[in-house]
């Protein structure tokens, strides 16, 4: 009875990366690091756009150490998917030579009793860099000693800049209908078209949400409606939308089921889109094993009056 | 009622009056490859500081506005946007009313002002379309319901089917709101369409997207920001140029469906204006009010906005559309800016509306600045004709 699917909603999200982090990722593919410095003299590595305090703009870029000082971390002992090493490792805050601030990433050490908070470290680049945060591999233990002086200024020029990323996203949920719509699909399962009606206003919704949206209150008592009903309105849908697997043009339409106190939407067919009109009586049409009628198709009755479907508009 | 309206006069008179002295926002576009989302809300904020000639250390709080985070797939951006807005030390509010939030931000940003939370407030509305796909974004799939919706356009298309019929209207209308609008874009430097060769002509015979609703009567997807700067008594005081005076503002929601919904003129919308009209001692909107800006993202949402609003009676919106009675040189110029149809970032659609009414009653509206307008309202609708947000603003203090 309790219905479950799953829901995945994913998307290659661009990012347009403005001149700080266009210069930042386009020089960490040519092995350069470089950080903003602020009014007051301070090296921001990430370098930010704003200044975090004054909101002053920033770009006085400079390129930095690729050297620095683990500042804090923390031990990840079974790396999940897409973690930087598929080995346990260490994520670190680092401040390079040169910075005031650090910077996020994964130290590769052999267990936690090898990392501490003042380590030194030193970038491993990544062998095939692109722009992005990941040409820096990760960070590996390093012997040397800060060298202050690294700091130099930066024009951020570089040839064919990275303007532009890509980041996939992705969300997994499993999404569960719910009592008031599993008994609907229930009973759609077996041709059946069920709504509920309110206790209080008596309005029966299709399909049913297990609450009267106007009077919040629960709703239970299970109605039978339609099959039949009338076309309310609709529109003749022409442009293809990226995730629909249905041939244009059709029609996307208002249909309400007799017995029904507002319409559900539904798509008709069997008649030229151009002959269906408001007023068309329809009646679903189930095909295959569809759990929802495919389409809605014309009875040949007469068109309903205006007047009985009008304040259903 | 009587003893609540009351109650609520008296509280009126020590609410603090709320200026607009700051107005700024992007050139609008397509995609704005050449700023991230930080730099795209600085380039508006920064305009709207530098008409009030004020800076970041002015501003006591910021008030942030964007529509789904599906139209960037940016959780919660105004974490990282607090640097670009200069909000360190201040609060940071996000509000979130889909395609209506550019409203409701300048509202709760008011409200600020008017309880005297705040002196200034900074209120600051985006979106980036060209991160993502609204399209997509708005037509997510849910398991178990059979995959129909094509975009706002598919879910907005029948309401207007359903206005011709209640109303009678001729076919025609809608184009003449699209070949309007998007000839008022042209005196718009910010307006993201500026089709230099549109005719009428080209707009009846644009392709048909979603029966009744053509391309060229459908918005477009755009990058922009769009910010105002409120304050009080005194900071109007020290603005440099007039300020734009708040004489209502109000925001009102309904569920997306319910039986008894009217989606062609929803309650929400009527219920809205009625509260916005009381608080600014309105009673003839038409004759009152000199110009409007009201979120068309489909041109015949302008007929059906005019009546849901009160500016017509029922079923005659059309009416004074066609009769070019909203046209720039109209007695009721509707969006001279050219409108959610020239240029619609979505979350930031609303606010553009707010602050295009606040330009004209300052008399700052450039090359579509209207003569002689004391009061102009902003609108902004949102969700499946569910969120509503408005104010009415003038160009003197209220009750002045």
């Amino acid at each position: 009875m309790a219905l479950t699917a799953p829901l995945v909603v994913e998307f290659p999200f661009t990012r347009s990366l403005g001149p700080v982090q266009s210069a930042f990722l386009t020089g960490l593919r040519e092995r350069t690091v470089l950080g903003v410095r602020t009014a007051d003299g301070r090296v921001l590595v990430p370098p930010a756009e704003y200044d975090p305090g004054t909101a002053e703009e920033l770009r006085d870029l400079v390129e930095v150490g690729s050297t620095g000082t683990v500042t804090t971390w923390s031990w990840e002992p079974d790396p999940r998917p897409k973690r930087p090493l598929r080995t346990p490792f260490a994520w670190v805050l680092v401040r390079l030579d040169g910075a005031d601030t650090a910077l996020l990433h994964a130290l590769d050490a052999p267990g936690p009793e090898a990392v501490h908070t003042g380590m030194r470290v030193r970038i491993r680049w990544a062998a095939e860099r692109t722009g992005a945060i990941t040409d820096i591999a990760c960070f590996e233990p390093y012997g040397g000693e800060e060298r202050r002086a690294h700091v130099t200024p930066h024009s951020g020029q570089f040839a064919d800049p990275v303007t532009v990323l890509t980041t996939p996203a992705r969300l997994d949920y499993t999404y569960t209908p719910g009592r008031a719509q599993s008994r609907h699909l229930d009973a759609l399962a077996r041709h059946r078209i069920t709504g509920e009606r309110c206790p209080a206003c008596r309005k029966v919704y299709v399909p049913p949400r297990g609450v009267c949206p106007t009077c919040g209150v629960a709703t239970a008592e299970e109605v039978d409606v339609g099959p039949r009903g009338t076309v309310t309105t609709f529109c003749v849908v022409n442009i293809k939308a990226r995730h629909l697997d249905i041939d244009v043009p059709y029609v996307y339409a208002h249909i309400a089921l007799d017995g029904a106190d507002l319409a559900l939407h539904g798509r008709i067919a069997g008649i030229p889109c151009e002959q269906v009109r408001m007023g068309l009586r329809v009646e679903p049409v189930w095909t295959g094993d569809g759990r929802h009628p495919d389409h809605y198709r014309p009875t040949g009755e007469p068109d309903a009056a205006y007047d009985t479907y009008k304040g259903l508009l | 009622m009587s003893a609540v309206h009351a109650v609520h006069a008296t509280h009126a008179v020590h609410k603090e009056p709320v200026a607009v002295v700051g107005i700024g926002q992007t050139k609008h576009a397509a995609a704005r490859r050449d700023v991230s989302i930080a730099g795209l809300v600085r380039e508006a904020a920064r305009r709207a500081l530098d008409d009030a000639e004020l800076d970041w250390t002015d501003i006591e709080a910021v008030v942030l506005g964007k529509a789904p985070d599906f139209f960037e797939g940016v959780m919660m951006p105004e974490l990282h946007l607090a640097d670009a807005l200069g909000a360190a030390g201040k609060p940071v509010l996000r509000v979130h009313t889909a395609g209506s939030v550019g409203g409701s931000t300048a509202l709760v940003a008011a409200n600020l002002v008017a309880a005297r939370i705040h002196g200034t407030v900074l209120a600051l509305a985006f979106e980036k379309q060209s991160e993502s796909n609204a399209m997509w974004g708005l037509s997510l799939p849910v398991p178990f319901q059979p995959p129909l919706l094509a975009g706002a356009g598919g879910f907005f298309a029948p309401h207007v089917r359903a206005y011709i019929r209640r109303t009678g209207a001729p076919p025609g209308v809608g184009a003449l709101v699209a070949y309007k609008d998007r000839r008022n874009a042209l005196k718009n430097p910010y307006a993201h369409l500026h089709e230099h060769g549109i005719t009428l002509e080209k707009v009846r015979s644009s392709p048909m997207l979603w029966d009744p609703v053509r391309y060229s009567e459908t918005c477009p997807s755009s990058d922009g920001a769009c910010a105002v700067v409120l304050t009080g008594r005194a900071g109007a005081a020290r603005s440099p140029h007039p300020p734009a005076w708040l004489h209502g503002g109000a925001m009102r929601s309904e569920p997306t469906l319910f039986a008894g919904k009217d989606f062609v003129s929803p309650r929400a919308g009527r219920d809205c204006a009625a509260d916005v009209y009381r608080q600014a001692g309105i009673t003839d909107p038409r004759g009152e009010i000199d110009v409007a800006e009201l979120y068309v993202p489909f041109s015949w949402y302008e007929p059906m906005w005019l009546e849901n609003l009160g500016f017509a009676a029922e079923g005659e919106g059309w009416k004074l559309t066609e009769s070019g009675a909203t046209a720039l040189d109209g007695d009721l110029p509707v969006n001279p800016s050219g409108g959610v149809l020239s240029t619609n970032p979505i979350g930031a659609s609303g606010l553009i509306r707010f602050a295009e009414a606040a330009l004209q009653v300052r008399g700052r509206a450039g090359e579509h600045q209207v003569d002689g307008v004391r009061r102009a309202l902003g609108h902004a609708y949102g969700g499946g004709a569910q969120f509503f947000a408005m104010w009415l603003v003038g160009d003197r203090p209220p009750g002045g």
